[in-house]
């Protein structure tokens, strides 16, 4: 789960860390407000989960309240990559001398969560990894111990000679990890980590991901989830307890499993189509979640095509059937669909689903040839 | 003979009291796997089924039954505990099936598995299977059928189907080892490769891996390094969009690494045949028996 700057930086100020004053606003006039509490010049920053938002023209620096004002109101509203901004966090501008990267990721290859720094901050660190790799230190914190302060204190000294920097950058680094831990989090990272002319160590821009499992057991941290920033339909979907992610094609499908879904998505491409979705109805099935996950696909207008594709192991494939049935006596369907099934009480699931005029297929490829035909307009 | 698991595999089943718990262990005895012991705390005494002792802790049902393996299927909040419990118990083999585990805790978890000596599979996968020996997690047992194919996978129900499709060709399987859809699991496919390079059974290996992380790259340098056995290799998720998570936690576009084209590109690089479809595994794994 993404959570927004604002909200991050909430977390990180909690923990200790130094962050410039700022506050989140909705309007135009509330942009005002925050800047004139402030009493100084202001960034002006689009809060959307998107990167290169700077780029989009979504930040913007205010040296008066009632510049804050008019930048507010070109980017509240605005579209950033398919995300449209509903607020803006308005934060005191900093007096930048330099930029350094903290950041901590958990990385699969050495299992661990890995501190990354850089003196090379303010830039995409992806592009530092990219260009310069020598100016990025990797270092993997034992968990069993966390990050110890000289660990701290080392990481602070390859950003900074000086001494007094050095160790601020360390306790920012400790307060960091701890908010990592506590939050949940898959990746945090303060990007810049400034350093003012008056010799400041400050966090500027911050950012955090939080692991969908740790959800369940930090109710605070879900409580950030900012639902106007998500597809409505996925909402809908995490709703109904289903994994659903939008795209841009027109076959919609209804799969149970991550990676037959996945593979399912590509066989159609594969065929010539363009699938509408990615959706995993998940292993234990209830009639109750296809109803769902066929109300939520065929919202979409997109969609050309229904395409079922279902494996029965633990799922039942007659539950799958009972679902089709319901959810298309109760709202009936503008659209072919194509059933695949196979599996545990697959007879029972193609008797109900014959006797209700489906049929169903028991081979993947014929399915996913049949629907990409039929999403086409074909016969 | 096989990989992890066989007929002389002696199973404790964590959470055997459990909705889950309860129907995959009836499953796997009906396999014909040797369930010796289930743990559920507060119910040690209990028999389940009639046959099984259920035990308060696993030091207690290893001790009694001298279990060896151990399979999980308990909450997400509670799964990193019970892999502890069982790898500080000394079970050899542990197996997590829980979904939603938080990555946090595994960093935990991985370490201390290690200094126990334990290998763990999962978390977050369907388990084993060694056609007519045994059976450790969910596998549906009647796709499979004994035969020369090794098989590891990162998911489940993609697993079946694969399966199934090899199965109906008449092409068997030494073992299916599906090791997880998470970014940080226990076992790699690196050392279920290394596993079946070594058993004597395992003429050809399927691997099937998904979007996100290296490790197929990893594996790709592997098999092209050290074994002699061929590898028939399939990536899901061509289709997918970068930073998305497309269901199993592990499976996501990072910025630009983590592709189904980078990997798919490694496994060419390796001299690895490459499904395009699932169903390709069949003609290219009967090109490399014979």
């Amino acid at each position: 789960m993404n959570i927004h700057e604002f909200q991050a930086k909430d977390i990180l100020r909690r923990y200790g860390v130094p962050i410039p004053p700022g506050d989140v606003a909705r309007t135009p006039d509330e942009a005002k407000a925050i800047a004139t509490r402030i009493g100084k010049a202001v960034m002006v920053k689009a809060q959307v989960h998107a990167g290169g938002r700077g780029k989009a023209g979504g930040v913007k620096f205010c040296p008066t309240p009632d510049v804050a004002k008019e930048k507010a109101t070109a980017i509240l509203g605005m579209d950033i990559k398919g995300l449209r901004v509903e607020q803006v966090l308005v934060a005191e501008a900093a007096d930048i001398g330099t930029e350094a990267y903290v950041g901590i990721i958990v990385d699969r290859a050495t299992k661990k969560a890995v501190f990354m720094v850089s003196a090379a901050g303010g830039i995409d660190i992806e592009e530092v990894a990219a260009t310069t790799p020598e100016k990025i230190k990797y270092h993997p914190v034992d968990p069993r111990y966390g990050l110890r302060p000289y660990e701290a204190l080392q990481l602070g000294f390859f950003l900074y000679k000086d001494a007094k920097q050095a160790k601020a950058a360390a306790q920012i680094m400790r307060q960091l990890w701890q908010a990592f831990l506590d939050s949940g989090c898959s990746l945090a990272e303060i990007n810049p980590l400034v350093v003012t002319p008056a010799g400041e160590v400050i966090a500027v821009d911050a950012k955090m991901v939080i692991d969908d499992n740790e959800l369940d057991r930090k109710p605070a941290i879900a409580a950030l989830r900012d639902e106007s920033s998500e597809a409505p339909s996925e909402v809908e979907a995490r709703k109904a307890n289903l994994t659903f992610i939008k795209l841009d094609g027109n076959v919609g499908c209804v799969v149970n499993g991550a990676g037959l879904a996945m593979a399912t998505m590509d066989l159609v491409k594969f065929y010539g189509g363009e699938p509408a979705n990615f959706l995993d109805i998940g292993g234990s099935s209830n009639p109750e979640k296809v109803v769902n996950a066929l109300r939520i696909i065929t919202a979409d207008p997109n969609v050309k095509c229904i395409l079922f594709n279902i494996f029965g192991g633990i799922t039942r494939t007659d539950d799958v059937a009972n679902g089709i049935v319901t959810a298309t006596k109760a709202n009936p369907l503008k659209v072919p669909i194509v059933i695949r099934l196979t599996g545990t009480n697959e007879e029972i699931a193609v008797k109900i689903l014959q006797d209700n005029g489906f049929s169903a297929s028991s081979d993947m490829d014929e399915a996913v040839q049949r629907a990409v035909e039929l999403a086409k307009g074909g016969k | 003979m096989a990989v992890f698991i066989d007929r002389n595999t002696k199973l404790v089943v964590q959470g055997i009291t459990g909705r889950d718990g309860s129907f995959h262990a009836k499953q796997m005895m009906e396999y014909g796997t040797q369930v010796v012991a289930g743990v559920t705390p507060g119910k040690g005494g209990m028999m389940f089924e009639g046959t099984v002792p259920v035990y308060d802790t696993v030091q207690q049902a290893v001790e009694a039954t001298g279990a060896n393996t151990s399979v999980i299927y308990v909450p997400p909040m509670g799964a990193a505990d019970a892999i502890m419990e069982a790898a500080a118990a000394g079970v050899q083999l542990v197996v997590c099936i829980t979904e939603g585990v938080p990555v946090l805790d595994m960093t935990l978890v991985h370490p201390f598995v290690k200094e126990k000596g334990a290998r763990l599979v999962g978390p977050n996968c369907p388990g084993l299977i060694t056609p007519g020996e045994a059976k450790v997690g969910i596998i549906p047992g009647r796709i499979c059928t004994p035969g020369p194919v090794g098989i590891v996978s990162r998911s489940g129900t993609l697993t079946y189907e694969i399966v199934y499709q090899l199965t109906r060709a008449g092409i068997g399987q030494t073992t299916c080892v599906g090791i997880g859809g998470d970014p940080i699991n226990g076992t790699s496919f690196i050392d279920a490769l290394r596993a079946f390079e070594a058993d004597p059974k395992t003429k050809a290996v399927c691997m099937m891996g998904e979007i996100g992380g290296t490790d197929e790259q990893e594996a790709a340098e592997f098999i092209k390094r050290e074994m002699k056995k061929p590898v028939v290799g399939f990536i899901a998720g061509q289709t997918a969009p970068p930073g998305r998570r497309m269901g199993h936690a592990g499976a996501i576009i990072s910025g630009s690494s983590g592709t189904a084209a980078e990997k798919i590109e490694a496994f060419k690089a390796a001299g690895m045949g490459v499904a395009q479809r699932p169903k390709d595994f069949v003609e290219l794994i009967r090109a490399r028996l014979h």
